[in-house]
């Protein structure tokens, strides 16, 4: 297919020069004619790539040596080399299919960008320090160096904002004064010093800011396409397989039920002793509790719920009995709370069906604050609080250990799958878990005694396939989520 | 209710509100802010306003070609509360008419909200929306801590801080710069600002690291002013032994130990504090974790606890200067920085107030005004509004104000000349 008609200059081969670099922040569409076949392979193995970028990210430290190693050995798997340019070609081709693909929701959005990001990083933090000059002057990164006088004036200050950096160093330390806007990064995590809307950036935190563009650069990029896209689904062989590839990016998304009512409400309070992971136990308790949880809670809690199979009338009517015990009488419900639930099951606003929140949005996005109760359990609670309600919960003082030293390694949702296994007295579970809702399946495949009273919880309905080798693309998307 | 609204009573809003709005709301002034100069093609136009009407009716996506179809709408429904939302790409009143997908959120002010429902873990004085003169001191610190840090850290210089009319307070950052920031930059400004996390299942709430950031240090030395006489002092925070306990939860379980130890029998709360002062300054010396605890305690109960998510969203509605506030029927007042140590929010003047104030029989001051107002009669409705303001309590609120946008029109006034300067240089 033809992304783009352009013309070239005379004499010069921009694709080929594009490919001398060892790495690109992929400005530029590619101009060639590729098979049907081709892109399909392509757009498969990216997704692979950015699914074990993920993966790496959520089971080890990143940026650690381990982290390293164990990216360095998948890249070569997955035939994702950038060193030598000849495959350069297809991580060029490659990401700019699923732009197409992930363009679409700014969930979509955000999940591509994060991956091709900390593939990013992973690729320019070893690239040799020539070369990493060479690519900030290529793209025009430069900004002014502070001056010896400057750097003595605010050595105190220069020193008490960067962790790498000690007393003996700063002199010896080229330092770039950068508008604010380009440093977010370290800006967000007090890693630099600012004065006057200007990040005082160490040489070696330059990266931050490379990636902090090349995050912008995607972003934007990203909404442009999003913006053109109505001519890219017109077309029928393309339409399915982006719609097929834009709904692996977590697997399964818990959203389409088949047991719908099939939970009665009596059967919450048990089933959240018995099949919930802590988060959702968290959460209804402390509804029951309060009679009342904030915005972030419900918005958990409820599309959960809704994932599990209440109904919009069950669930207008539990948030309601519960509200109304509190300060909230029912008419104020009516008005102020039930809109946001209708709006959950797509009764509201726009109409968009929610998809209850997978591990990875609960652990990374909108942390709780006073009054929260919503959260991951394992990332969000003081150790101590977290070993005491462990301990209530009869966890073995053993168990309890292995959790904590998960939670301490910052693998959340390996611990979450510990207490899983503790809880239900499985050794070595099957899965690997990305999402409450599958802990809630999982839980209730295994209170069942293996049989699956839930398994008519589906996956994604499946697109149109409109050729044999689609189907088998599909299956190939398939095994992805399945190990993912 | 600590609270009194004795002159206020929420059923007469209906009542007020057409005076309001037809006598006393400053739409000059707010138009001029909102236009910034105009230096922006449709920048006012395209600003989304949401009504919320009686019986909580809520009504998104208006938006006014000119000040005075703002006015005359705004005289028409009579809105019991004004939010501001972003600057979008079309009309926001015709933005089912626009392809979907195309009608996007492309400026606003950087905002920031401070609630004072979000302290309730460390005031002993009141809860949820009740607010007194004692926690009111968590505010005067939360606007002098973020206002010296988005001034010198930031560089930002247009900030507009508002009183909320219940229990709160808000801050307009209206830098060209503030406007134009993405959502990814608006968000680490809210995080490079928040220094208290956690949620019901945290118990200590802010934990700092070596080296501390120039940004901490500096936010420290405003809460050390207030500490004393705020926490230890009125709040008590060293009082009952609930309260003793809550404070040591936040030191490190060893020196816990030693501290129940030696503060055994001591009763007064300042020496208590001095006694963990001191232990933390014992510690200093030792390369263990942990040990800034002294600081972390005076975070965790007095710096500011911002709603990140408010900040966070380029289309994120935010409450109205100059709207009035249904419950407490307070005007939503900007804050004179000079005087902020002395702003009290129970002398923010209701919306019954400043009516009543309308009804009292003219000065001969006024009254010789007025005649001559007379003589030109083409301006003198606008100005009789203009004056009308003036004859109640709203006047000082709104005359800071003005000189707030005169600020604002100076600095973009300095920058046309200095554009038009290098287009002289050849």
């Amino acid at each position: 297919m033809q992304f783009q008609r352009r013309h070239r200059k005379l004499g010069t081969n921009p694709q080929s020069e594009l490919y001398l670099q060892p790495l690109q922040f992929y400005g530029e569409p590619p101009l060639e004619n590729i098979s049907l076949a081709e892109f399909e392979t392509f757009a498969v193995e990216r997704l692979k790539l950015l699914k074990t970028v993920e993966n790496l990210g959520v089971s080890y430290v990143k940026h650690s040596s381990q982290y390293k190693l164990k990216m360095d050995n998948e890249l070569r798997l997955l035939h994702f080399p950038y060193r030598p340019d000849t495959k350069r070609r297809k991580d060029h081709i490659s990401h700019f299919i699923l732009r197409l693909a992930y363009c679409q929701t700014e969930d979509l959005r955000r999940w591509f960008i994060q991956q091709e990001v900390d593939l990013f990083r992973y690729r320019f933090t070893d690239l040799p320090p020539q070369q990493k000059l060479e690519f900030l002057h290529k793209n025009n990164l430069k900004y002014n160096t502070l001056s010896d006088k400057e750097k003595n004036e605010l050595s105190d200050k220069l020193l008490m904002s960067s962790y790498s950096v000690s007393g003996v160093t700063v002199e010896k330390l080229e330092f770039y004064k950068v508008p604010f806007q380009d440093a977010l990064d370290l800006v967000r995590s007090r890693k630099v010093y600012l004065k006057a809307g200007f990040a005082f950036v160490p040489q070696q935190d330059i990266v931050t800011i490379v990636l902090n563009d090349f995050r912008t650069r995607l972003s934007k990029a990203l909404a442009l396409t999003a913006r053109s896209l109505p001519a890219v689904h017109s077309d029928e062989r393309l339409h399915p397989l982006l719609n097929h590839l834009s709904h692996a990016y977590l697997g399964q998304d818990y959203s389409i039920q088949k047991n719908v009512g099939k939970i009665s409400l009596e059967q919450i309070d048990s089933l959240s002793g018995k099949s919930f992971p802590l988060c959702m136990r968290q959460l209804h308790q402390a509804l029951r509790e309060n009679h009342h949880l904030r915005h972030g809670g419900r918005m958990q809690y409820g599309l959960f719920l809704k994932g599990i199979g209440i109904s919009l009338e069950q669930a207008l009517q539990f948030w309601r009995s519960e509200f109304i015990r509190g300060k909230v009488d029912a008419d104020k419900f009516d008005k102020a709370y039930a809109y946001g639930i209708r709006h959950m099951y797509g009764k509201e606003g726009k109409r968009a069906d929610y998809t209850p929140y997978s591990c990875m949005k609960v652990i990374l996005s909108n942390p709780p604050s006073q009054g929260d109760h919503h959260g991951c359990p394992f990332r969000h609670s003081d150790p101590e609080l977290l070993k005491q309600k462990l301990q209530f919960y009869k966890v073995s003082p053993s168990s309890i250990t292995q959790i904590m030293e998960l939670v301490k390694g910052m693998h959340f949702q390996l611990a979450c799958q510990k207490y899983f296994e503790v809880t239900h007295n499985v050794e070595d579970s099957s899965f690997s878990l990305s999402h409450p809702n599958q802990y809630f399946i999982e839980s209730q495949k295994a209170l069942g005694g293996g049989k699956d009273p839930k398994r008519d919880v589906d996956v994604p309905q499946k697109v149109q396939e409109t050729s044999q080798h689609l189907a088998e693309t599909a299956e190939d998307l398939e095994a992805l989520f399945k190990d993912g | 209710m600590r609270m009194s609204y004795s002159d206020y009573d929420p059923a007469c809003l209906p009542d007020l509100l057409p005076l309001y709005y037809r006598r006393l709301f400053p739409f000059s002034q707010y138009y001029r802010w909102l236009n910034y100069g105009g230096v922006q093609k449709n920048y006012f136009q395209n600003r989304e306003f949401s009504f919320t009407l009686k019986d909580d009716i809520y009504v998104r996506y208006q938006s006014f070609s000119t000040q005075n179809e703002l006015e005359k709408e705004m005289q028409k429904m009579n809105p019991y509360k004004i939010d501001i939302g972003a600057v979008y790409s079309h009309r926001p009143n015709q933005h089912n008419t626009v392809k979907s997908g195309s009608f996007q959120a492309l400026e606003k002010e950087l905002v920031f909200d401070i609630d004072m429902t979000d302290y309730d873990d460390v005031r002993t004085c009141c809860s949820a929306a009740d607010i007194c003169s004692k926690c009111w001191t968590l505010m005067t610190i939360a606007i002098h801590i973020l206002d010296r840090a988005l001034r010198d850290d930031f560089g930002f210089q247009h900030l507009l801080w508002v009183y909320s009319g219940r229990r709160g307070v808000h801050c307009w950052v209206c830098d060209e710069a503030a406007r134009k920031l993405s959502a990814a930059g608006r968000s680490a400004v809210a995080e490079y600002l928040s220094l208290v996390k956690g949620g019901e299942e945290t118990v200590k709430k802010v934990v700092l690291t070596d080296p501390i950031h120039p940004f901490i240090s500096a936010s420290l030395e405003v809460v050390e002013k207030y500490f004393l006489e705020y926490a230890v002092q009125d709040q008590d925070i060293l009082g009952r032994k609930e309260c003793v306990d809550k404070v040591l939860a936040l030191v490190p379980e060893d020196v816990r130990n030693e501290l129940q130890t030696k503060m055994k029998g001591v009763k007064q709360p300042e020496k208590l504090w001095k006694m963990i002062k001191n232990e933390a300054k014992n510690k200093q010396g030792t390369v263990k974790k942990g040990q800034h605890f002294e600081k972390e305690i005076m975070l965790q109960y007095c710096y500011p606890r911002l709603d990140v998510n408010v900040s966070k969203g380029v289309n994120h509605l935010l409450k109205s200067p100059f709207s009035v506030h249904p419950k407490t029927g307070r005007i939503s007042v900007p804050i004179d920085l000079k005087e902020v140590d002395s702003f009290d929010p129970f002398v923010v003047p209701t919306i019954s107030r400043i009516c009543e104030e309308l009804d009292r029989p003219r000065t001969e001051e006024e009254k010789s005004e007025e005649s001559q107002d007379k003589e030109n009669e083409k301006d003198a409705v606008e100005t009789r509004k203009m004056r009308d303001y003036k004859r109640t309590s709203l006047a000082k609120y709104v005359k800071y104000f003005d000189s707030f946008l005169d600020g604002m029109t100076r600095s973009w006034k300095g920058e046309l000349l200095r554009k038009s300067d290098d287009q002289m240089e050849f």
